[in-house]
């Protein structure tokens, strides 16, 4: 029993896997195709974009305060607080500006995706939407990923920058060292390869966010209590696949860019 | 044909011979379990209006969704105005489906949309005018009787009124074939006849092609024994023992098509789950 259970386990994970990498590449594909919805691209960017904006804000604000504090005790022991813009500024853009924001939009917007959809699957609008010669995978799902990609790409600047201001803010008000060292060690040593790594993973977390909230709605079964479960699945595992696909990313990186 | 059942002299000669709307030969569908449905021919001609009748979770509806696509059959084939679309693939089916309407069970309005957005969603994708959308929503609300309607969200009409938006959301692109699926499911009986009166009259006027879904045999026997009068703009009662003749049955029971006839071949079946069905 216990064989013929991992059996079927086994099973539906690969089925699953292979649903998803079907759903997740027909739907990028479809830019390359029309119908394109560009009103649907550009209401879903909002939602995603702009909506998502105050909670990237502040959290990349306190973020960056918060490296800040624990920096500067430790950098202290060493003399070495004149580099904690250095230590803030690159620990923002290479890695937590695009992970924690895309943590952050996958916790508001994975959720909303797969909630939304879901509760059109159970509802029968998505068959409704079929039915009038609609494609739903066109029309819901193209839209909601590429400006998920397009959106945490922008929102992650933004993060990487309310970070640094956070440090900043930090470094001059609590720690009463000097802003425009901060700010000089934090841009000066920041190179190109830095920023590419910064602005490259926003676009594959902005991919698993978008394409894994959809894949989750879209396979909404059981009723309104399904519609629960597809948003829960959604938000966990796209923000576990972000922190997975981030060291994924970070070791090519690496391997591209060497430090 | 019984004396006491003849065709009315209103009703359109049937249309039989001609190829049909939609086929169905040897259909079985299911999901995980047992099949659903298993070995269902059947087929709808030019004007004609099928009820399907059933129990409650016989697969009706997995019928009528079989018939547009939105569900695969296991076995046999289904063909769509002429096409075989049992493995058609799903981009091919859009400009299929985009000629039939369908009505659903609970009307499955878009919640985000206007009255106006639902009605108007297919020429909405197809880019048509706005002049020529609100003219032609409001033609389609006026069939219904909810021209009032227009600018309302679903969320604030009632369940009648639904279902009658969705109706017209069906009929504004003047398909060549309309599905109900249970249109007057939950529905009080004043609201049920207004959306019978409503199907009665698409049949009357525009002599669409339908097949229609249900449990409540009064609704059937009503679409069988009424017409549309234009000029009273109402559904008036054909004369004693007169029928409408492109009007017949199916029945569906445990996944078998048990009965496909008229309503007199319904009536004096010898099928025991047919006449348990109409007791």
């Amino acid at each position: 029993m216990a064989i013929i259970a991992i059996d079927r386990t086994a099973k539906n994970i690969v089925l699953s896997v292979q649903e998803y990498s079907l759903f997740a590449w027909r739907s990028l594909l479809n830019i390359f195709h029309p119908p394109i919805y560009w009103t649907d691209f550009l209401m879903q960017s909002d939602v995603i974009g702009v909506g998502s904006l105050p909670i990237v804000i502040l959290s990349g604000f306190f973020t960056g305060g918060v490296l800040a504090l624990q920096s500067a005790a430790t950098l202290s022991e060493f003399g070495a607080t004149a580099v904690t813009g250095q230590f803030v500024g690159l620990t923002m853009i290479r890695e937590l500006g695009p992970v924690l924001t895309g943590i952050m939009v996958a916790g508001r917007n994975a959720s909303s995706m797969a909630s939304e959809l879901g509760s059109m699957i159970v509802t029968e609008q998505i068959d409704a939407m079929r039915a009038l010669g609609v494609d739903p995978l066109r029309k819901l799902v193209t839209p909601r990923i590429y400006s998920s990609i397009v959106m945490l790409l922008l929102l992650t600047i933004v993060a990487d920058a309310f970070g640094i201001l956070g440090g900043a803010a930090v470094t001059v008000l609590i720690s009463h060292q000097n802003g425009t060292q901060y700010l000089n060690s934090a841009y000066e040593h920041l190179r190109y390869s830095d920023i590419i790594q910064g602005l490259v993973k926003p676009l594959f977390f902005g991919y698993l966010l978008g394409s894994i909230g959809c894949f989750y709605g879209m396979r909404t079964t059981g009723g309104t209590e399904g519609v629960g479960r597809s948003t829960i699945s959604a938000v966990v595992t796209s923000s576990v696949l972000i922190i997975a696909v981030d060291f994924l990313i970070t070791h090519v990186l690496l391997s591209v860019f060497p430090t | 044909m019984s004396p006491a059942l003849v065709p009315a002299p209103q009703s359109p000669a049937p249309v039989r011979d001609a190829a049909p709307v939609v086929s169905l030969h040897g259909i079985s569908a299911g999901f995980d379990g047992p099949p659903v449905l298993q070995d269902i021919s059947f087929s709808v001609a030019p004007a004609e209006t099928r009820i399907l009748l059933g129990p409650a979770g016989v697969g009706k509806s997995t019928l009528l969704k079989l018939i547009i696509g939105l569900l695969r059959p296991l076995e046999g084939s289904v063909r769509l105005f002429g096409e075989d679309i049992s493995n058609l693939p799903e981009e091919r089916l859009f400009p299929l489906r985009a000629r039939a309407g369908m009505v659903f069970q609970e009307g499955a309005l878009f919640d985000s949309l206007t009255v106006r957005d639902n009605v108007a969603y297919q020429l909405i994708q197809e880019r048509a005018p706005d002049e020529e959308i609100d003219s032609r929503v409001h033609e389609a609300l006026r069939f219904v009787g909810l021209e009032e309607t227009f600018s309302l969200y679903p969320a604030s009409l009632s369940g009648g009124m639904r279902r009658r938006v969705a109706i017209a959301r069906a009929l504004i692109h003047h398909p060549e074939l309309i599905l109900y699926d249970s249109p007057t499911g939950g529905l009080d009986p004043v609201t049920s006849t207004t959306i019978i009166e409503l199907i009665v009259k698409q049949r009357d006027v525009h002599a669409t092609p339908a097949l229609l879904v249900t449990h409540r045999l009064q609704d059937a026997f009503t679409l069988c024994t009424h017409r549309f009068d234009a000029e009273q703009n109402q559904m008036v009662p054909l004369p004693e023992g007169q029928i409408n003749h492109n009007t017949t049955f199916l029945m569906l029971e445990e996944g078998r098509l048990i009965l496909d006839g008229s309503l007199h071949e319904l009536l004096h079946t010898d099928n025991k789950a047919v006449r348990e069905f109409l007791e």
